[in-house]
């Protein structure tokens, strides 16, 4: 109980800091840009309450919007995100159901579970976000190409990042 | 009645789902239509100083291409020295200095935050009102213009950038005065589209764009891309212009705030001739 209290806190701190100093310095090609920050409303447990999750996304969308000057862009994308997620789980889950206390990660759950987590909930996102960030829908596939080179980027470092703390879990 | 509970009852994450998106694009919107000073943006406390010790640590990464940015400066500004001119003519010539007024003034300011792969960009200037920083003032960097002054702080402000869908500069052609307007198609952050240049204008590639002058932030003439392509396309009026921006914006890491002292006039001037004739 303790463990939570202080590891998701310094999660949703870690992630915010490490998207605004760093991955929104980086650039791929014209506007592309990697949002790891996501993340971290995937690895959220299962079991937490769906209003709960809703809000701690809006949360975490408003952190990110208040340092790029975007106000209530990312929020929006975050609470989309957050509104899906139950039902993607339920799409995505195993015949017999969750385990309880089990997280949503690669090493839980393995990695064909993960991917099709992280890929439809990242696609989403983006989709959202940079539909948002347009405000039209004039320029409808250049903006979803975007969303979806985006969407790459995302993958490859949330897999990274997955890889990475999967083999400090399996330590533990 | 019952029916009506049960209904919202079943429905209660979706109906908190679309509050919180309400409330959501309630702050897009305020941000896109409202200039002023929000709390919830990069020119507060916390982001402000976080933003503020980072590039303290970054700084040094660009401290070539800042100080390369500089020595340019410094020799154009020489060149424009009194000390640079030679007398043509040997007679006594009287000189009015008094006819001049100081019209711009600039204030040294360093970008603590800036993003050119969005298509709003902003940027966080490490000074605010305390430095005499207000709502609306123009930015320029080493070489043309940067954005205009959005929200101000105390300690910080927040700039949109030229790379702003949103955000229309007027500038002219520095050849012909033929004027335009400056504005970002969201692409790529070294090239910028000229609008409203009729299409019996000459052109040609590599022709300088300056600012205009008339929305009296910005000085005239002031050098601010290079014109990269154009061509007017099949039943218009009007070029298409892609233009080459002379600053880098990934390397901005000093820029100048242009305050004009006599904007308040200009600005009594058009508000009077707005609301009719009193």
């Amino acid at each position: 109980m303790i463990k939570t209290f202080i590891t998701y806190p310094l999660q949703f701190i870690l992630f915010v800091l490490f998207q605004v100093l760093i991955l929104n310095n980086i650039q791929l090609g014209g506007t592309v840009n990697p949002y790891l920050y996501i993340l971290f409303i995937l690895w959220l447990p299962i079991e937490w309450n769906k209003a709960f999750v809703l809000g701690i996304s809006f949360l975490l969308g408003l952190s990110i919007d208040v340092f790029t000057d975007t106000m209530g862009m990312h929020a929006s994308a975050c609470v989309f995100l957050g509104f899906i997620r139950p039902y993607l789980l339920n799409v995505l889950a195993p015949r017999d159901g969750y385990e309880l206390n089990v997280p949503p990660t690669a090493g839980a759950l393995g990695w064909v579970w993960f991917l099709q987590y992280a890929t439809i909930g990242v696609l989403l996102h983006h989709s959202f976000l940079f539909f948002v960030e347009v405000f039209r829908f004039s320029e409808f596939f250049d903006t979803l190409g975007r969303a979806l080179a985006s969407t790459i980027f995302s993958l490859i470092m949330i897999i990274l990042v997955q890889v990475f703390s999967s083999n400090t879990e399996d330590r533990r | 009645m019952r029916n009506l509970i049960a209904f919202i009852r079943k429905y209660s994450f979706f109906f908190l789902f679309v509050g919180v998106e309400a409330l959501a694009f309630y702050l897009i919107l305020k941000n896109n239509h409202f200039q002023g000073s929000s709390f919830l943006n990069s020119t507060n406390k916390v982001a402000g100083g976080i933003y503020s010790k980072y590039s303290d640590l970054t700084e040094y990464v660009n401290l070539k291409e800042v100080n390369n940015d500089l020595s340019n400066e410094n020799k154009l500004l020489r060149e424009n020295q009194l000390g640079s001119f030679v007398k043509v003519f040997s007679e006594n010539i009287i000189v009015k200095d008094t006819i001049y007024k100081r019209k711009y003034l600039y204030t040294k300011a360093k970008v603590i935050n800036n993003s050119t792969n969005k298509q709003n960009n902003y940027l966080t200037l490490s000074i605010g009102f305390n430095n005499g920083v207000k709502n609306g003032m123009g930015v320029i960097g080493p070489s043309g213009i940067v954005g205009v002054v959005k929200d101000v702080s105390a300690n910080y402000s927040s700039v949109v950038s030229v790379l702003h869908r949103e955000s229309k500069i007027s500038v002219k052609l520095k050849k012909s005065d033929y004027f335009g307007s400056m504005q970002w198609d969201g692409e790529d952050y070294r090239l910028t589209v000229l609008k409203d240049i009729p299409n019996h204008v000459l052109l040609t590639e590599g022709d300088t764009v300056v600012t205009s002058g008339y929305s009296s932030i910005f000085p005239e003439g002031l050098p601010t891309a290079i014109i990269k392509t154009f061509e007017v396309p099949e039943g218009e009026n009007f070029y298409e212009i892609k233009m080459q921006l002379l600053n880098d914006f990934r390397q901005l890491t000093y820029v100048y705030v242009v305050k004009n002292n006599t904007s308040m006039e200009v600005k009594q001037l058009e508000s009077g001739r707005e609301n009719g004739d009193d």
